[in-house]
């Protein structure tokens, strides 16, 4: 191609300001691209008929109301809860691990699965429970972090699970929107021949990376090719994603772990979304541990937030949104992680831009 | 013996052990002729109008790439002087320092705050040194005390920003918040990164050589720039536009940050200034600035302009708007 055609090619922002096709639904699924597209401002380069939808993928959103009391349920009967620091002041049914910490539960905040471990090392006479939240891009953490205890004969530490997988969700969501954004972290575990075979079903999807121009121009294919109607699987994200995914996470992953039924706040139990560990892997299963009864969550009835992950409301329509319920004072999981559709739309500026 | 190298409770007693403390650590590096032995300096008063501000500092660790709590202490308070275009005078300092802390630890501390107050022609005058029992305080804590003289025709203030003014940093953002993260070694992050902490009072000065045109001067310390454009937001009524990708940041800086999800504009910075004045008189002031050794990277982020008052936005490197996010406290404790 001559330099003269390569200028005249339209960029990835005037293929979006241009579009003039049919109204597009796209959801982007990963927590990461949700805040970056708010932290952007990518929603302005849109045309009014192609919506953004902030789907499910951030992990302390997406994780129930009782998973947060079977760490405050733990925490009560002894156990020393390590956790990412997001999910501290996600709320319960009444409370949250902030409260239980309060209250003289033990709390500890980590940033690494492994680091767990370390606490366990040199707490001997604790039982340390790490708060296994997360999609594929963090159950391998999680999965070595399990290895090394098992291989020390660490015996105080256990893993509490809510991990969750995404096959099974994009076939819950496919009706919610037609074209997904495919987390790109995600899928440098597990491989591209989800996306392909999704595609063979109908179901379209661009995989896209994280940086401005990544995001834009994943965005621009989406509209490109979602315009033309036909199913598609185009990978943006090359540089990263391989077809082959990671190899070596996925067996770990499989070596420890099992697929279960699993619930999704505001999206219910879908079969087979879910991780839990293997029954021989019983000694390191928190729940097993600490025989622990069958807790049920309750969320705030005001809250929307099972609305917004599905796409069916903006966060601003929630009642809440605001006014009872800020970054600062969270009433629902979207508010809390900074990675959560309501928390980036109110930093953002949602209502005042 | 090894408890010769260590502070005593005994040197915080006020007999002879405590001067011969001082002796050692303090009075022969802070030597001048304004400080003596008597229960209070006594000094000429500044002419015109003057400018006082305290600040104690609690820093951990003490001591941190670029810098240490000694130097962080002059500069602190320097700079609180110097936004109001006062040319620092005279300085005390109070130590409050932990029984067992290591005194040739002590005595760099005392060098790097003799050196950073030669550096910028301010007098320590007074001084004050307490121990405490081991546990009853971390380290060392220091509190210091300046009074300057304010410039001339100088009266630059939080609620002076007007619609159209251009908004300076002397400097990129944010890197005493990461050097100190960095530090703390809680994440396992390793990059070359320096604490930015410098005294500006030269910068400050050069900038009033070239124009008495400024309207407002802040330095960004513990909330970064963001939160300090915030607060001028706030205080004068106008809204601020930046221009994310002309916010000078160190690549180690904006890769720390990414890798953690932070906001370079919300880390602490200990050598920065924000600078508002108008358009017109903004390249002169960015030359001045440029000129001295603490504010080479001196770059235009932004504008003052009547819209959103109250708020801070980013035009975006992909040519979008969008909000600042609202500052939401310390990232850190213990940061200055």
């Amino acid at each position: 191609m001559s330099d003269e055609r390569a200028q005249k090619r339209p960029s990835a922002v005037e293929i979006l300001a241009t579009y003039d096709g049919p109204p597009l639904r796209i959801m982007e699924v990963c927590g990461t691209h949700t805040h970056e597209i708010f932290r952007l401002g990518i929603r302005k380069l849109l045309p009014p008929q192609v919506e953004l939808i902030s789907g499910p993928g951030c992990p302390v959103c997406v994780t129930p109301v009782g998973f947060i009391d079977e760490a405050i349920w733990l925490a009560a009967h002894g156990a020393t809860i390590t956790t990412f620091g997001d999910l501290v002041r996600v709320p319960g049914t009444s409370g949250s691990l902030a409260t239980a910490r309060a209250e003289g539960g033990r709390i500890q905040v980590v940033y690494s699965p492994l680091d767990a471990v370390t606490y366990a090392r040199e707490h001997v006479d604790e039982q340390v429970v790490f708060l296994s939240v997360g999609f594929e891009t963090t159950v391998p953490a999680a999965c070595l972090a399990v290895d090394q205890a098992l291989a020390e004969g660490i015996a105080n530490f256990s893993l509490l699970t809510a991990n969750k997988t995404m096959p099974n969700a994009y076939a819950a969501l496919k009706d919610s929107a037609d074209v997904f954004l495919y987390p790109g972290h995600v899928h440098a575990i597990t491989g591209t021949q989800l996306c392909e075979d999704l595609a063979d079903q109908g179901v379209s999807g661009v995989l896209a990376g994280f940086t401005a121009k990544e995001l834009v121009t994943a965005l621009a294919v989406a509209v490109r090719k979602g315009g033309e109607g036909r199913p598609f699987f185009v990978n943006a994200y090359p540089r990263v994603v391989r077809p082959e995914g990671s190899p070596a996470a996925v067996a770990l992953i499989d070596k420890l772990m099992e697929p279960c039924d699993t619930e999704w706040r505001g999206l219910g139990v879908i079969p087979q979304s879910g991780l839990k560990l293997r029954e021989e892997y019983a000694s390191v299963d928190a729940r097993r541990v600490f025989d622990m009864p069958h807790i049920e969550g309750r969320a705030n009835p005001a809250c929307r937030c099972g609305e917004v992950l599905q796409g069916k409301c903006k966060p601003s329509d929630c009642p809440l949104f605001g006014r009872g319920c800020t970054p600062q004072h969270p009433v629902g999981a979207c508010m809390v992680s900074g990675e959560g559709a309501c928390s980036a739309y109110y930093q953002y500026g949602g209502e005042v831009l | 013996m090894s408890g010769e190298n260590k502070v005593t409770l005994a040197m915080g007693a006020g007999g002879k052990q405590t001067a011969e403390l001082i002796d050692r650590v303090f009075a022969r590096r802070f030597a001048s002729s304004l400080l003596t032995a008597d229960d209070a300096a006594v000094l000429d008063a500044p002419r015109g109008r003057m400018a006082m501000s305290t600040d104690g500092f609690i820093v951990s660790p003490s001591f941190f790439a670029g810098g240490n709590i000694g130097k962080l202490s002059i500069c602190g308070t320097v700079n609180d002087l110097a936004c109001m275009g006062a040319r620092p005078l005279y300085l005390t300092c109070a130590f409050v320092i932990e029984e067992g802390y290591p005194l040739d630890k002590l005595e760099q501390i005392a060098d790097s705050m003799a050196a950073t107050a030669a550096e910028v022609g301010v007098t320590l005058v007074a001084g004050d040194t307490k121990v405490a029992g081991r546990g009853q305080v971390d380290g060392v804590f220091i509190t210091t005390t300046g009074v300057g003289e304010i410039l001339e025709g100088v009266a630059p203030a939080g609620d002076k920003a007007m619609p159209g003014d251009a908004i300076i940093v002397t400097g990129d953002v944010g890197r005493h918040g990461c050097t100190i993260l960095l530090e703390r070694d809680d994440f396992g992050i390793e990059a070359d990164v320096t604490s930015d902490c410098a005294p500006l009072w030269g910068s400050v000065e050069a900038m009033f050589l070239e124009t008495h045109d400024i309207h407002v001067i802040r330095d960004a310390t513990r909330g970064g720039v963001g939160t300090v454009l915030y607060e001028i937001a706030g205080q004068s009524g106008v809204g601020v536009e930046l221009d994310a990708a002309s916010i000078p940041v160190d690549p180690a800086v904006g890769g720390v940050c990414r890798m953690l999800g932070l906001e370079p504009l919300y880390l602490a910075c200990e050598g920065r200034l924000v600078v508002i004045a108008p358009q017109d008189v903004a390249p002169a002031i960015v030359d001045a600035l440029r000129a001295c050794p603490h504010s080479q990277g001196a770059e235009v982020i932004g504008r003052v302009v009547a819209d959103r008052p109250g708020w801070v936005v980013l035009n975006t490197e992909v040519g979008t708007q969008t909000l600042l996010p609202q500052p939401t406290g310390e990232l850190l404790p213990r940061i200055c």
